[in-house]
């Protein structure tokens, strides 16, 4: 078992091979990847030392406090949080060596190519079509995919296209790991009610996919995706913060600074969501320290649903208490951000864009099932789509 | 910024919760209870030998050297989360909570503290404090009154505090200078009564600046832990409500499958585990003597009342008919709730005690 002496020994040994002062980023990134230091947790030879995952901050402490470069995990984050668990679980032995370090390093960008135009909550309804070509044994893939962040900045894809449309529609659909560059690859910008574009469009027509970037069996794609939709409840809705660290902050200093804009109605919806946003926070931090105790529970997958529903009613609350400034808005300008900050920007910006916070990664009304179901234990309403084949369903 | 709160429960809260609910559920007869209740006197007198004498229970907030546990406001948090579940009669909150707090407050070298603290830990003697039930740790005292209204277990007492001008006073109830007049209560689980006592009557344990502030820590200890208690009616009514839904049908299919019903009992569930980091965190400052303790329990008094009451109104509704009868012990629940949320501070008491702290002030 390593502990967390060993680990800041390690760190330490790094350092001195490959002081950061004089190391190409690049260079010093993949030494630590090989130095077992990247995510800890993962085994040895992929970045990790099968150590607790719990002890990741002590390395990145130490390595903070060296001055060392970081691999920006927020632009990576797809790639961090979905594509490397789903490789480590389902991958091959070269899948997992071919991928995991330019994915960590950072030297190559993943998207996730899940959602399209008729599959949204019910994912597992998607009409990509992905065909076996006899004479090379490559996958054939067309359809249409949407919501996609950073596919205009990705080299490498996750997709779960559709194998067998004979077969109910969990059980015909495959997992690939999907090559950007690839000619049948278009991705164009989609542009969403902020006036910005954080997504894209890719229509993939024709695109080749050997059969070595197939993740786990023909057909179980579902299985496998699962593991990557997880991960990213997971990552949404996790961080720990200080008090009046999220949006509740910007909208707690107006009131302070700007006495002129305080109404009684105003107020008292302040004061209600001031609570729930701390008690939200104190929530969040619970969920750490059971996750640092090992004593994992449910109560993380609530934790979306709340910040979700703060998120907007705190930034609508906002635009009003500004009044007059509450009517303007930054900047229409259609761009392509690389990074998104949605405590970013000004009032209006963050009421608009915290629309999505309870659409993005599921919508707040089927996390709200998955409560109702996995957690409470309450049976599912009747469904006559399960053993039906996915060629005969409505759409 | 200052440490994070510990909000998890240790192993040895653990195992006192698993004695509590254990020794609840033996003595948990509902038609039992009910129909005590109705007498006017809703106690189980071996419950509460139980708890005290057996358990230790009513002696964690009290130092070894006074004859009780030693412990904390954590384990004292986890027990009422198991009364609250079980909506106990018992003057747990009242006596081993609120009137011990404002005792240890006192000089506990003056033999009669010590000996009042030594008796209510053990078990031997029940003591409230002499205030409305509805009383914010930062409202005015009733001091001068000649009766005090809604006194919340007073007709269970052994000894009143009684707050004066002049300091805190310790009456015995059974003294001719004392009258308990029973009131009807809305929470028939926690009698309330009008008090009346003898001006002078009673022995000073307190002077009046330390009395004060020895009242006010005792409100304060009882705000934040009467959290712990709304959790555990959230959480009952939450699991009655999933058990109910699951096994009643109507339209061919348990009712709990309908998305409208259970969308709601997932929002509950999300409110239950809200409740238990503001209460855990309302615990733990009071048990550390963090300064920022009446922040934490004007937050946890603020969120867990109205969750408590929320639940317990859900529970009626999602039981419908069957919820809305004498038999069923939704009611009970839902009574508690409410009484709850309105003792120790409203919601609203807490928001603007909250809002002080925390500098969100009032417009004009």
């Amino acid at each position: 078992m390593t502990d967390a002496t060993e680990l800041r020994t390690r760190v330490a040994g790094l350092l001195a091979a490959h002081p950061p002062s004089s190391t190409a980023e690049e260079d010093f990134l993949r030494a630590r990847f090989d130095a077992g230091l990247a995510w800890v947790h993962y085994p040895p030879g992929l970045g990790g030392l099968d150590a607790p995952r719990a002890l990741q901050s002590v390395v990145d402490a130490d390595l903070a406090a060296a001055g060392a470069p970081d691999n920006d995990p927020r632009r990576i984050g797809i790639g961090l949080g979905m594509a490397a668990p789903t490789i480590l679980r389902y991958g091959t032995r070269e899948q997992r060596e071919r991928f995991l370090r330019p994915l960590w390093v950072g030297e190559e960008v993943w998207c996730q190519l899940f959602s399209e135009p008729g599959a949204g909550s019910d994912l597992a309804a998607l009409a990509t079509r992905a065909v076996r070509e006899e004479s090379s044994g490559d996958w054939i893939v067309d359809g249409q995919k949407v919501w996609t962040s950073g596919a205009h900045l990705a080299r490498w894809a996750i997709l779960i296209a559709r194998t067998d449309p004979a077969l109910p529609k969990h059980r015909g659909i495959t997992y690939f790991l999907c090559d950007m560059t690839d000619p049948g690859v278009e991705v164009r910008p989609l542009r969403q009610l902020t006036g910005e574009a954080e997504f894209n469009e890719v229509f993939l027509t024709g695109v080749r996919i050997p059969d070595a970037h197939r993740l786990g069996g023909v057909g179980e794609g579902w299985q496998v995706a699962r593991t990557t939709l997880m991960n990213e409840r997971v990552s949404i809705g996790g961080a720990r913060l200080p008090r009046e660290g999220g949006m509740i902050g910007a909208v707690a200093r107006v009131w302070r600074e700007r006495p002129e804009l305080r109404t009684h109605a105003l107020r008292q919806r302040l004061l209600t969501l001031w609570v729930e946003a701390e008690v939200a926070r104190l929530t969040a931090e619970r969920v750490g320290q059971q996750l640092a105790a090992g004593q994992p529970g449910p109560e993380g997958s609530g934790l979306k649903l709340s910040f979700a529903r703060l998120n907007q009613e705190i930034s609508g609350l906002e635009v009003e208490l500004l009044a007059d400034e509450g009517l303007l808005y930054s900047d229409w300008t259609m761009r392509r951000p690389e990074r998104v900050d949605i405590t970013g920007r000004d009032a209006g910006y963050r009421y608009l864009r915290a629309k999505g916070n309870s659409i993005e990664g599921g919508t707040s009304e089927v996390l709200l099932n998955i409560v109702a179901e996995r957690v409470l234990g309450l049976p599912p309403e009747p469904r006559d789509d399960k053993d039906v084949a996915w060629k005969d369903l409505a759409r | 910024m200052s440490t994070p709160p510990d909000l998890l429960y240790s192993e040895p809260e653990d195992d006192l919760r698993a004695a509590v609910r254990a020794l609840l559920a033996d003595r948990a007869d509902l038609p039992a209870a009910l129909a005590r209740a109705e007498s006017g006197d809703p106690y189980d007198p071996a419950l509460w030998t139980s708890l005290t004498a057996g358990i230790g229970a009513a002696g964690l907030l009290v130092p070894e050297s006074l004859g009780g546990q030693g412990a904390s406001h954590r384990e004292a948090a986890v027990v009422l989360e198991e009364l609250g579940r079980a909506v106990t009669a018992a003057p747990y909150l009242t006596s081993s909570v609120l009137a011990t707090s404002a005792l240890l407050a006192c000089d506990t070298d003056d033999p009669d503290v010590a000996g009042l603290l030594t008796a209510l830990a053990q078990g031997r003697g029940v003591a409230v404090l002499a205030v409305p039930f509805g009383t914010a740790p930062d409202a005015p005292l009733p001091v001068g009154a000649a009766t005090v209204r809604g006194v919340a277990d007073a007709v269970r007492a052994d000894v009143l505090l009684v707050p004066r001008q002049d300091g805190l006073y310790a009456v015995e109830t059974a003294s001719p200078a004392v009258t308990v007049e029973p009131l009807t209560p809305l929470d028939l689980t926690r009698p309330l009564a009008a008090v009346t006592v003898d001006p002078g009557a009673g022995l000073r344990i307190a002077a009046a600046p330390e009395a004060e502030r020895a009242v006010r820590a005792g409100l304060l200890a009882g705000a934040g832990l009467l959290a712990s208690e709304q959790l555990g009616i959230a959480e009952w009514c939450l699991e009655e409500s999933v058990r109910h839904t699951k096994e009643r049908y109507q339209f061919n299919r348990p009712v709990g499958s309908f998305q409208a019903l259970k969308h709601r009992m997932a929002q509950l569930w999300l409110e239950v585990v809200s409740a238990r980091a503001a209460a855990r965190a309302a615990a733990d400052a009071l048990a550390t003597g963090d300064p920022g303790a009446p922040l934490a329990v004007a937050l946890a008094q603020a969120y867990c009342g109205p969750v408590a009451v929320h639940a317990a109104e859900e529970c009626v509704q999602l039981h419908a008919g069957i919820g809305m009868t004498w038999e069923h012990p939704a009611h009970l629940a839902l009574k508690r709730a409410k009484s709850a949320a309105t003792a120790l501070g409203s919601t609203g008491r807490h928001q603007e005690a909250l809002a002080a702290l925390v500098d969100l002030p009032a417009p004009g």
